[in-house]
């Protein structure tokens, strides 16, 4: 299935993705293969079975509502940037 | 406002609830508001490589709590899936949340608007995380700041459906959904600090057409007042640019508090694809028979059950039931006092609406930490029905309750005076002076200015240092008078 330039670039720019043409050739081709499989899959009568959201069958596990000791500032180490509590960050507006 | 211009409005309202757990949704971190920031971080909320979220059970006991409460369809097996933009307060670079299947749907809610119920849609309740806060002044203007304490506490988001028809209903709609979560206790409903919050979706569209109008999402409104004036002037706005032959721009507006109107996100807005699937970090989430049927069975009060109680049972006028109920503690503190005085619950919702809320009106805690316990307010009203102290005595016992001279009602009215004496001579002979002595307001009174009476009643009761019941001496004096 053929996927053209302007999608891969649109995912790319939600991905804060830069791609040279080369590699939005080879996006196309591989991201085009990938949908190919998917509509291989589309082919076959899931009609009776249960949509998989994952590999494993187990349910989730849960923890108890019980707060651990945070590990400090050890936790911040590599913010790029931080100013006294906070970490700074190139100013944005909202 | 449904009919306005021909025109009418469409809302819809999402609501994002903090839920009262004491860790974070998928780590130990603690959640509680107003610490050093960044201080209840951890690899795990702060997305660090490698570190895997555990769901905690308390968030999710909360979430399906709130959707029986509203009569949603609570899904037993839901997943969570990743929310996928960039944005300096979401540390992963995604938030997890439920997309094609959420824990809750297809609830409702009644809402009131001027004794018109009508039915709400819920389409849905999910769980996800919340985002850290972003902070823009600081000591350099080309940076601004995050903290991350809030990555990762747990939300509920609640959608309505497009069924609120005005900034009124909405309001009210979104009175109900916090007072019931409140009475869950399931979140603290404090809009200021951010723990209830709510964005609304809005368009206007000819009265009688079907299809839906353009709508705009309203960010950034955090009290109910702002709700519906934010409503009322998007509302008038998008009506104003309809009638003037324009099209609305589907856009996300912030609500400007104080310059008292919407307007546009500055800059571009994000893209809202989010390319959302299952996060692989986590396995469904599986709520088995036995742990929705105990959630079940442990239903708690609720506003709506209190709402009956008061008002079908107790027969209360409709804004004294409306404020004990939306107020829990307010309701609770009224529901002890009567306890103690269960003869008359007008006079004790009386009070309580109006003393005992004056009294706790900005005290943290509200009624639950009112310095006059409820039981000592019942057992007042009790002297007061018994003819022990009259109503402006009561209420000087009141106020030394308060302010914590007395914790004996019987006790405190003996101290400061104010029984009233059962003396019938005394009482018998201040009439008879106050009639001898004020001519002028006799004579208006027996050529039918009836309401004199009430000079009349003063006067005895001066006489008397207030020691009488204001009833008995208007009873006593209308006896001599009509004569």
């Amino acid at each position: 299935m053929a996927i053209g330039s302007e999608q891969v670039l649109h995912i790319a720019a939600l991905a804060r993705l830069e791609l040279g043409a080369a590699e939005i050739a080879e996006m196309q081709r591989d991201l085009g293969a990938i949908l190919d499989y998917v509509e291989q899959l589309r082919g076959l009568d899931v009609a009776d079975v249960e949509p998989m959201t994952h590999a494993a069958t187990l349910a989730t596990p849960l923890r108890d509502d019980a707060v651990v000791t945070p590990p400090g500032a050890a936790a911040l180490a590599n913010a790029p940037a931080r100013a006294g509590d906070l970490v700074a960050v190139p100013r944005f507006l909202e | 406002m449904n009919d306005h211009r021909g025109f009418e409005s469409v809302i819809g309202l999402e609501v994002h609830a903090q839920l009262l757990t004491r860790s974070k949704i998928f780590c130990g971190c603690p959640t509680a508001f107003g610490a050093t920031p960044n201080s209840h971080v951890c690899p795990v909320c702060l997305g660090h490589p490698g570190a895997l979220p555990v769901l905690n059970r308390a968030a999710v006991e909360h979430a399906v709590r709130f959707g029986l409460a509203i009569g949603c369809r609570i899904n037993q097996r839901s997943v969570f899936a990743r929310k996928n933009y960039f944005y300096p307060d979401l540390p992963k670079g995604y938030q997890i949340s439920q997309f094609d299947r959420p824990l809750c749907e297809h609830g409702q809610l009644v809402v009131d608007v001027d004794g018109q119920p009508r039915p709400i849609g819920i389409i849905r309740v999910h769980l996800e995380e919340d985002a850290g806060k972003n902070l823009h002044q600081g000591s350099d203007p080309s940076r601004s700041y995050v903290d991350y304490n809030r990555a990762g506490v747990p939300l509920a988001e609640i959608v309505s459906a497009p069924d609120l028809r005005s900034p009124a209903e909405a309001v009210a709609y979104l009175r109900e959904l916090r007072a019931i979560l409140i009475y869950l206790e399931s979140c603290d409903g404090n809009m200021q600090e951010g723990s209830f919050r709510c964005d609304a979706n809005v368009s206007v569209r000819p009265v009688g057409q079907s299809a839906l109008g353009t709508r705009t999402e309203l960010k950034n409104i955090n009290s109910f007042k702002f709700v519906a004036q934010a409503l009322e002037h998007e509302i008038e706005r998008q009506i104003d640019v309809l009638a003037d032959g324009g099209q609305v721009e589907q856009e996300t507006r912030l609500w400007d508090e104080e310059a008292h109107r919407t307007r546009p996100m500055r800059g571009k807005e994000e893209s809202h694809d989010y390319r959302y699937f299952p996060d692989p970090d986590l396995l469904p989430l599986v709520v088995d028979d036995g742990w929705l049927e105990r959630l079940r069975r442990e239903r708690p009060l609720l506003p709506a059950d209190r709402r009956a109680r008061l008002q079908g049972e107790l027969g209360l006028p409709a804004p004294d039931v409306a404020m004990l109920v939306e107020d829990k503690a307010l309701g609770d503190y009224f529901e002890a006092a009567l306890s103690r005085c269960p003869g008359n619950p007008r006079a004790v919702a009386n009070w309580v609406v109006n003393d005992v809320q004056a009294l706790v009106k900005n005290a943290v805690g509200g009624a639950a930490a009112c310095p006059v316990a409820p039981d000592a307010l019942g057992a007042l009203i009790g002297l007061v029905d018994a003819g022990v102290v009259a109503s402006a005595g009561a209420r000087q016992v009141f106020f030394e309750l308060a302010a914590g001279r007395a914790s004996d009602p019987a006790v405190a009215a003996r101290a400061l005076g104010v029984e009233l004496v059962d003396d019938s001579a005394a009482l018998a002979a201040a009439v008879d002076q106050v009639i001898a002595s004020s001519g002028a307001e006799v004579d208006k009174y027996r050529a039918g200015k009836k309401q004199v009476i009430g000079y009349l009643v003063g006067q005895v009761l001066r006489r008397l240092g207030g020691k009488v019941d204001p009833k008995q001496v208007n009873e006593l004096l209308r006896r001599r008078l009509d004569a």
